[in-house]
């Protein structure tokens, strides 16, 4: 005897149509996935980022106060002409800080890493990468804040210099130097370990077979294959140092791009020069990332 | 590779003084949140918990962990959501725009908070929005989505689809696959991936300055604002201490979660 149902077809339920549609038609499986991600990137995130590019575009009627939409490049100009020289003197004073910082985390961090990834024993390597990385997700504020403390005229570091006869910085611009590099050190860390660790042994071996001292094997195989790593953690020390307007707010009297943006907003009620000016982190950033993705570094995050 | 006797030696002596760097000022901030004195100065003469106490009565502390938390959990439902769909679509189909799409949901961690702040600002305003947790739970949603789908991706990459094939073979529909396989394989992630995401948005103070309305205040807002007020002084120390607290524990938590720790560090680039 046969039977035309040799297998059992499966009930047919709404969900289990549904289930098979899906199956069927990758696509309406991929639209489906997308929809409500893509529609917050573009419309939520994107949107609001070509519309605050826009209203750069807008300026502030000093006289009545109100924001004009005609579009002009009245805000570009005054940012570019410059009378005071004040722009550009932020600007500036912004990115050799980023610079510095980023030059600081990348001496600090090397030796660390490089004892994580090729000195130490397994058991020692997690614990260091858990201490690492714990201080890098959390409390950035409170961190500042610390710092605030140490560095005040009663605080830790003056009490710990004064039998040298030295005294702390105070609240000064070296006192952003130190904050930003203590804020963005870890993740310097952690990219350059993870650059280090990924070096084949076999490479350090072939360089000393063929009789590179330690010293060559580092300069010519070891710094050259972690510099996409190095970049990678440069991205993070660099942008977080240019936008940061609360560090210089509690341990400094010193103005960066993040502080005369924060005034432009709140003090000056000028959203549109602020948005301009917004424009140079912004344009700075994106010219970094070139580089970066030039040098490799996209692969190494 | 060894190396010589005396850089092993630079090389401990740097990982230690690297490490005291980064913990003594977490240290100092704790110590002074027991500070007996309503001045901060150096060595501390007294200890007490007084201010944890009065801390627990104050009801605008009280007010601002309550906002807080609830705009990490609603900032971490949503980027759960959009991040595990996004990391999905981008794991299991090629499709156009998909490196775009990949570049731009890492763009909030690249580009300055105060231009992510100040963009949604300006956007809330033309559209209209009142400022308020809603506003706050968007703007913590942009650099959150990120973390989650970093996670959900780098497992996602980990995972063989030969299971998955296998379950269709045997019969199970798609839903049922997810259901019974995907799902579980990709579980931990997910819950490693919320974990920091609760963390990052707990302490996040640029975003939410932009975000947030005259009526509502997180605990990195309420530290803000009353950093400067010297009768708040020990207040403000039990409050940096609370922060550092509640967000320190998911990301710990986390680390427990995923065999590697570093790929969760990682995870935030």
């Amino acid at each position: 005897m046969t039977t035309s149902n040799a297998v059992a077809s499966p009930p047919t339920s709404p969900v289990r149509r549904l289930a098979t549609a899906f199956y069927r038609h990758p696509r309406l499986q991929l639209t489906t996935l997308l929809a409500a991600p893509l529609g917050w990137l573009v419309i939520a995130y994107l949107g609001s980022l070509v519309l605050f590019l826009i209203t750069s575009f807008w300026h502030l009627d000093h006289f009545s106060g109100n924001i004009v939409t005609t579009p002009t490049l009245d805000n570009y100009r005054e940012i570019i002409s410059d009378p005071t020289g004040i722009y550009r003197t932020i600007t500036l004073r912004t990115v050799a800080m980023a610079l510095l910082v980023t030059a600081t985390d990348i001496a600090l961090a090397f030796p660390i890493a490089f004892f994580m990834a090729r000195v130490a024993s397994s058991r020692t390597r997690g614990l260091l990468a858990v201490s690492v990385m714990l201080p890098l997700w959390s409390g950035y504020l409170v961190k500042v804040y610390a710092w605030r403390l140490i560095l005040s005229e009663n605080g830790v570091l003056n009490w710990v210099l004064a039998p040298f006869g030295l005294q702390g910085p105070g609240y000064s611009i070296q006192a952003v130097w130190i904050v930003e590099s203590y804020l963005w050190l870890p993740y310097m860390i952690i990219p350059i370990y993870a650059g280090l660790e990924r070096i084949p042994n076999s490479l350090l071996e072939a360089s000393s077979d063929l009789g590179g001292r330690a010293g060559i094997t580092f300069r010519r195989v070891i710094v050259p294959l972690a510099l996409p790593a190095i970049v990678a953690g440069a991205i993070f020390t660099f942008s977080l140092t240019l936008g940061d307007y609360i560090t210089p707010t509690l341990v400094s009297n010193t103005k960066f791009i993040g502080n005369v943006i924060y005034d432009l907003v709140g003090v000056a009620g000028n959203q549109p020069l602020a948005a301009a000016y917004a424009m140079v982190p912004v344009t700075i950033m994106l010219v970094f990332l070139l580089v970066a993705r030039r040098l490799g570094a996209f692969d190494a995050l | 590779m060894t190396l010589p006797r005396w850089v092993s030696i630079a090389l401990k002596v740097t990982t230690v003084g690297v490490l005291a760097f980064i913990y003594i000022p977490i240290g100092i901030i704790i110590m002074y949140s027991f500070n007996a004195s309503k001045v901060a100065t150096w060595p501390i003469e007294s200890y007490t918990i007084d201010w944890y106490v009065k801390a627990f009565n104050d009801p605008g502390i009280r007010s601002a962990v309550l906002a807080s938390v609830e705009a990490g959990v609603g900032a971490t439902a949503l980027s759960l959501l959009l991040g595990s769909l996004l990391a999905f679509a981008v794991h299991r189909f090629s499709f156009f725009g998909r490196q775009a799409i990949a570049f731009i949901v890492i763009l909030p961690l690249a580009l300055p908070g105060i231009v992510t702040g100040l963009a949604l600002n300006t956007a809330f305003r033309a559209i209209g929005i009142d400022f308020g947790l809603m506003t706050i739970i968007i703007g913590h949603a942009t650099f959150c989505v990120v973390v989650i789908y970093n996670n959900a991706v780098a497992r996602l990459r980990r995972t063989s689809r030969s299971f998955e094939e296998a379950s269709a073979d045997l019969g199970a529909d798609t839903f049922t696959t997810f259901r019974r396989v995907t799902f579980p394989a990709i579980r931990t992630a997910l819950v490693a991936g919320a974990l920091l995401a609760f963390a990052l948005s707990f302490d996040e103070i640029i975003v939410t300055n932009f975000t947030s309305g005259a009526g509502i205040q997180t605990l990195p807002l309420w530290i803000f604002n009353n950093y400067q007020r010297p009768n708040q002084l020990p207040l403000v120390n039990v409050a940096a201490v609370l922060v550092l607290i509640i967000s320190i524990i998911p990301v710990y938590l986390a680390s427990r979660l995923t065999a590697d720790p570093t790929s969760i560090a990682s995870s935030r680039s």
